[in-house]
């Protein structure tokens, strides 16, 4: 593993292909042209390869490797798209049933090979990982040789690093060189060179900087993915869900009771059928369109710190209008328009009539209303009736052990159990009459009623359903993809440009070199050949394929162009 | 106004017509020279200065019926595929001067005809947006997503040029096959612009009544005989073409009987030309490239690539971050067409990294240039009209 030292004097590292200061080719191949990719340097992964540490670093430091990541991940990933996600699925509906009840076998493997939430497995974020390693490993290697090889560069390069360029030539004796290049100088300096001299050769450079681009976007990546992993750590990430009642006031969940939001008013507007513009495209869909979903919102805080069980005091803080697209934000808070519930019962308001049409009592005055949400339980009137809930299901089912219960809090089949008592009857001892309420159902539980209980009016509310959300990685990510993007745009819109004039016992040498864009390149050098005495150098590899298409169908080549 | 603007689309067709025929006469039509001996086919930049104009007028389509529809024209299947087109377009308008390659111009224009009048059989009235697309992330992210892919489309215009121009056409090989299987798609996008066009013309239409995958009755209208019918499907129409197999429930099956139709149609567009060439198509298109330098085409396809992708990145995964994270919470979803978009990323980006690779120029390169743009064309058609997800809004 020893040095190489190169008749320039300089010393290169083990596995230098070309000397990073003149160019002398240290390793001999039979190409006509140089590989001139990545300057011909000796990278850490081709110069160490004894342990462990090496061969992984050796292993991930491929370009090859990276790509066959890239590949999988790219194969992986479309696997994922073919049955819907896990996270997709219709509301309610199981996993574990739903693919074969809806794919058959193919479902059923789908969903036993694990690709029904496949982008949360371990094994795509290995590869994810992998990638990751790759990419820091891949940049590393190369960067730092490198920036040594484009730092030391000499200006006079050795022979055979000019002549085994892509872009070549050389003239026959000259008289005035310097002439030549002193033309050539500022032309190229007009065309924004960087020129660089010694002994009266040349080397003109442009857009150096495009070479980091590569590493700048890597470096950008490895921000964002790194911001991605972020998100498992807690207090990184808030994802809850809230549903709030017209009128209501809910504790935003995620604040430690601070924060409170007022649902004012939910509305789902509609298109305007009559519209003239969308008339056409409305009378097509043959539903109506969903113009905006909107909750008037107000943000509230709380301004005391009160005894656990007594009412917060509450503040309004801003309100806003949330609708998809506009959520409300507050601090490193979001609220979003996710989802909504039309017409949900929140009030019935019943009133008592006598089963016998013969009973002229008056009792209009006995009505009442019972919320839904947080039923009283008892309702008394002045003329003496009394009026009890004796249970209360928001959500009415009956359950395996043929009991009635309720599903949850929430009133969409809400039924109630009355217990009336007359002026006569005492509370404490006798049982008075039952009867079982809910929207369209009306039962006598104990015997014959002589009163019965009739709803007169329901009251509805909506309901809207609010992400919150908190995501600290955001700006993290933010960092990664402007850096990824500056990193982008540096290696993909600039490019790296050399030229080198050099006068060798009288003759002109001329070479270039670009590692992308050749076409500018060969402008810049048709710039400086055209009134000069520097010639104008071939593309060696286009020689090549020129001589070798010339075999296969003898015809003329020219590149079709309209130049003329 | 939206009239209007429909004229200007419809001329700006033509003069994608006439670009193409210009850039053809300037390839085949004889070398006029005059007494000084200078060329004087001047077609190739007269066809350059029609290709501006359609240009022109195509934008004028897009400013008119953005104008008068209040958003940008992007946010339904015809308006977006459109506006793909025009981008395609505008790449080579800016990408002539550098190259002056006429070829290119025979290639991309067809192309970007082909990309316009596939869009227009959707539906082209104006629909309303739905809350989800309300915001002015729509036009940032689907603009620039439109403008990268028409640039990265040149690179395949590039590397089918390339192709066409390198393959041994006179020995039967893979290669031959995947040129020519290419080229029947593209044959199979005209097939299906033409019956569609045919069989609107014919006013026809066979109504079903079937069972969707929920179970529940439901109404279809093929707009083409029923080769695949409904699930448990129905004709009501009378006198129609009663169809031979009908397709599972979750399948689409008139769409799905439009593709049949469509590849039906490209085989038989296929075979004439086979059966009047006598050879392979592409083979009786290599004698026109004759005199395309390959390696300056590969350059150029390079070239388009490396100047769309960054674009394509920003419109399509940054800028679409962006915006899901304000109308969706979340910044990625996985979601089918959030997934093709960072895999026509992946994909784009191991090409870039495999021309850094000895042997990857050159016919391998052309071949992932046009890989490439099939993946966009697959991303755009068929997760969104098959692979039901979030991103599939009104057609």
């Amino acid at each position: 593993m020893e040095n190489v030292k190169c008749e320039c004097g300089h010393v290169n590292p083990f596995g230098t292909y070309l000397c990073e200061s003149c160019g002398k080719p240290l390793i001999e191949d039979d190409g006509q042209v140089a590989d001139m990719r990545y300057e011909g340097v000796a990278r850490r992964s081709q110069t160490y390869k004894k342990s462990i540490v090496d061969k992984i670093w050796n292993f991930f430091s491929s370009v090859k490797v990276g790509i066959w990541i890239i590949v999988l991940l790219l194969l992986a990933s479309s696997l994922g798209t073919i049955l819907p996600q896990e996270m997709y699925l219709p509301p309610g509906e199981r996993a574990s049933q739903f693919y074969e009840n809806e794919y058959g076998t193919f479902g059923k493997l789908y969903y036993q090979l694990g690709l029904h939430d496949m982008y949360t497995s371990w094994w795509y974020m290995a590869l994810i990982a992998a990638l990751g390693i790759s990419l820091v490993i891949c940049s590393l290697d190369r960067f730092v040789p490198l920036y040594r090889a484009l730092k030391t560069q000499r200006i006079t390069r050795h022979t055979k690093f000019l002549e085994r360029q892509k872009l070549f030539a050389k003239s026959g004796q000259i008289e005035n060189i310097e002439e030549s290049f002193a033309q050539a100088e500022e032309i190229l300096k007009k065309k924004k060179y960087n020129i660089r001299k010694d002994n009266g050769n040349i080397l003109a450079e442009k857009g150096r900087f495009s070479r980091w681009g590569p590493y700048v976007n890597h470096i950008g990546l490895i921000i964002f993915l790194i911001g991605c992993m972020l998100r498992f750590f807690p207090e990184m990430y808030l994802d809850e869900h809230i549903w709030v009642r017209d009128g209501e006031e809910v504790v935003i969940k995620g604040t430690d009771g601070e924060y409170f939001l007022r649902n004012e008013e939910f509305k789902v507007v509609l298109y305007d059928e009559d519209d003239e513009l969308y008339r056409e495209s409305l009378e097509r869909a043959g539903a109506p369109v969903v113009q905006k979903f909107q909750t008037s919102a107000t943000l509230l805080r709380r301004t005391s710190t009160n005894a656990i069980g007594s009412e917060p005091e509450l503040e309004e803080v801003k309100h806003h209008y949330i609708r998809v697209n506009d959520p409300l934000t507050f601090g490193e808070f979001a609220l979003y328009q996710v989802d909504y519930k039309l017409n949900e019962l929140a009030e019935f308001t019943f009133t008592i009539e006598a089963v016998d049409e013969a009973n002229e009592e008056d009792l209009s005055e006995i009505e009442f209303t019972v919320n839904l949400y947080d039923p009283e339980m008892v309702y008394e009137f002045e003329n003496g009736y009394r009026i009890e809930i004796m249970e209360y299901f928001p959500n009415f089912v009956i359950n395996d052990n043929r009991e009635p219960t309720t599903l949850n809090r929430i009133p969409d089949n809400p039924r109630i159990i009355f217990e009336v008592f007359t002026p006569e009857m005492d509370p404490d001892e006798d049982q008075g009459e039952i009867s079982l309420v809910g929207i369209q159902i009306n039962e006598e539980l104990n015997g014959e009623n002589d009163y019965r209980i009739r709803m007169i009016d329901v009251e509805m509310r909506n309901v809207t359903a609010l992400t919150i959300r908190k995501d600290r990685t955001i700006p993290i990510l933010s960092i990664g993809g402007i850096i990824f993007m500056i990193g982008l745009v540096q290696g993909s819109y600039w490019n790296h440009r050399r030229i080198w004039l050099q006068n060798r016992d009288g003759e002109i040498w001329v070479a270039g070199h670009a590692n992308k864009n050749w076409h500018a390149l060969k402008n810049d050098f048709q710039a400086i050949t055209k009134n000069t005495a520097i010639p104008m150098p071939i593309d060696q590899t286009e020689e090549n394929l020129n001589e070798r298409s010339k075999e296969i169908e003898g015809v003329e080549d020219n590149n079709g162009s309209t130049k003329q | 106004m939206v009239q209007l603007s429909s004229n200007f689309l419809h001329v700006s067709f033509f003069l994608y017509l006439a670009a193409t025929i210009l850039f053809w006469v300037s390839i085949t039509g004889r070398k006029f020279k005059n007494k000084e001996g200078i060329e004087k086919n001047r077609s190739g930049p007269i066809g350059y200065i029609v290709s501006i104009l359609a240009v022109i007028t195509s934008l004028a389509y897009f400013a008119i019926r953005w104008y008068a529809i209040g958003h940008a024209p992007v946010s339904n299947m015809f308006e977006y595929t459109t506006f793909l087109g025009i981008c395609m377009a505008l790449a080579f308008v800016i990408i002539y001067p550098i190259y002056r390659n006429n070829y290119l111009g025979l290639f991309t224009m067809p192309v970007v005809m082909l990309i316009i009048a596939y869009a227009s059989m959707f539906p082209r009235e104006v629909q309303p947006l739905i809350p989800a697309l309300q915001s002015e992330w729509l036009t940032i992210h689907v603009i620039t997503v439109a403008i990268g892919q028409g640039i990265l489309a040149i690179g395949f215009a590039g590397g089918l040029l390339y192709l066409i121009r390198v393959i041994d056409f006179t020995k039967a090989s893979n290669k031959v096959k995947g040129l020519e299987f290419i080229l029947f798609t593209l044959l199979s996008f005209v097939a299906y612009i033409l019956l569609v066009i045919g069989f609107s013309f014919a006013e026809y239409e066979a109504v079903f009544n079937y069972v969707d995958e929920r179970g529940n009755e439901a109404v279809v209208e093929y707009n083409k005989p029923a080769l695949i019918g409904p699930n448990e499907g129905q004709l009501i129409t009378v006198n129609r073409f009663d169809p031979w197999i009908s397709a599972p429930a979750i399948i689409r099956s008139d769409d799905l009987n439009t593709v049949i139709w469509s590849l039906l149609g490209g085989l038989l567009l296929y075979f004439v030309l086979r059966l009047i060439f006598r050879k392979p198509i592409g083979g009786a298109i290599q004698p026109l490239l004759k005199n395309v330098n390959p390696q300056s085409v590969d350059e150029l396809s390079y070239r388009a690539i490396a100047i769309g992708f960054p674009i394509f990145t920003l419109g399509g995964l940054i800028f679409a971050m962006i915006w899901a994270q304000i109308a969706w919470t979340r910044f990625w979803g996985w979601d089918p067409k959030e997934v093709w978009a960072l895999i026509t990323f992946l994909f784009y980006a191991a090409y870039l990294h495999l021309r850094l690779s000895r042997g990857w120029h050159g016919e391998k390169s052309a071949w992932m240039c046009v890989i490439g743009f099939a993946l966009i064309m697959f991303n755009l058609i068929f997760v969104n009209l098959v692979i039901a997800g979030l991103h599939s809004y009104a057609l």
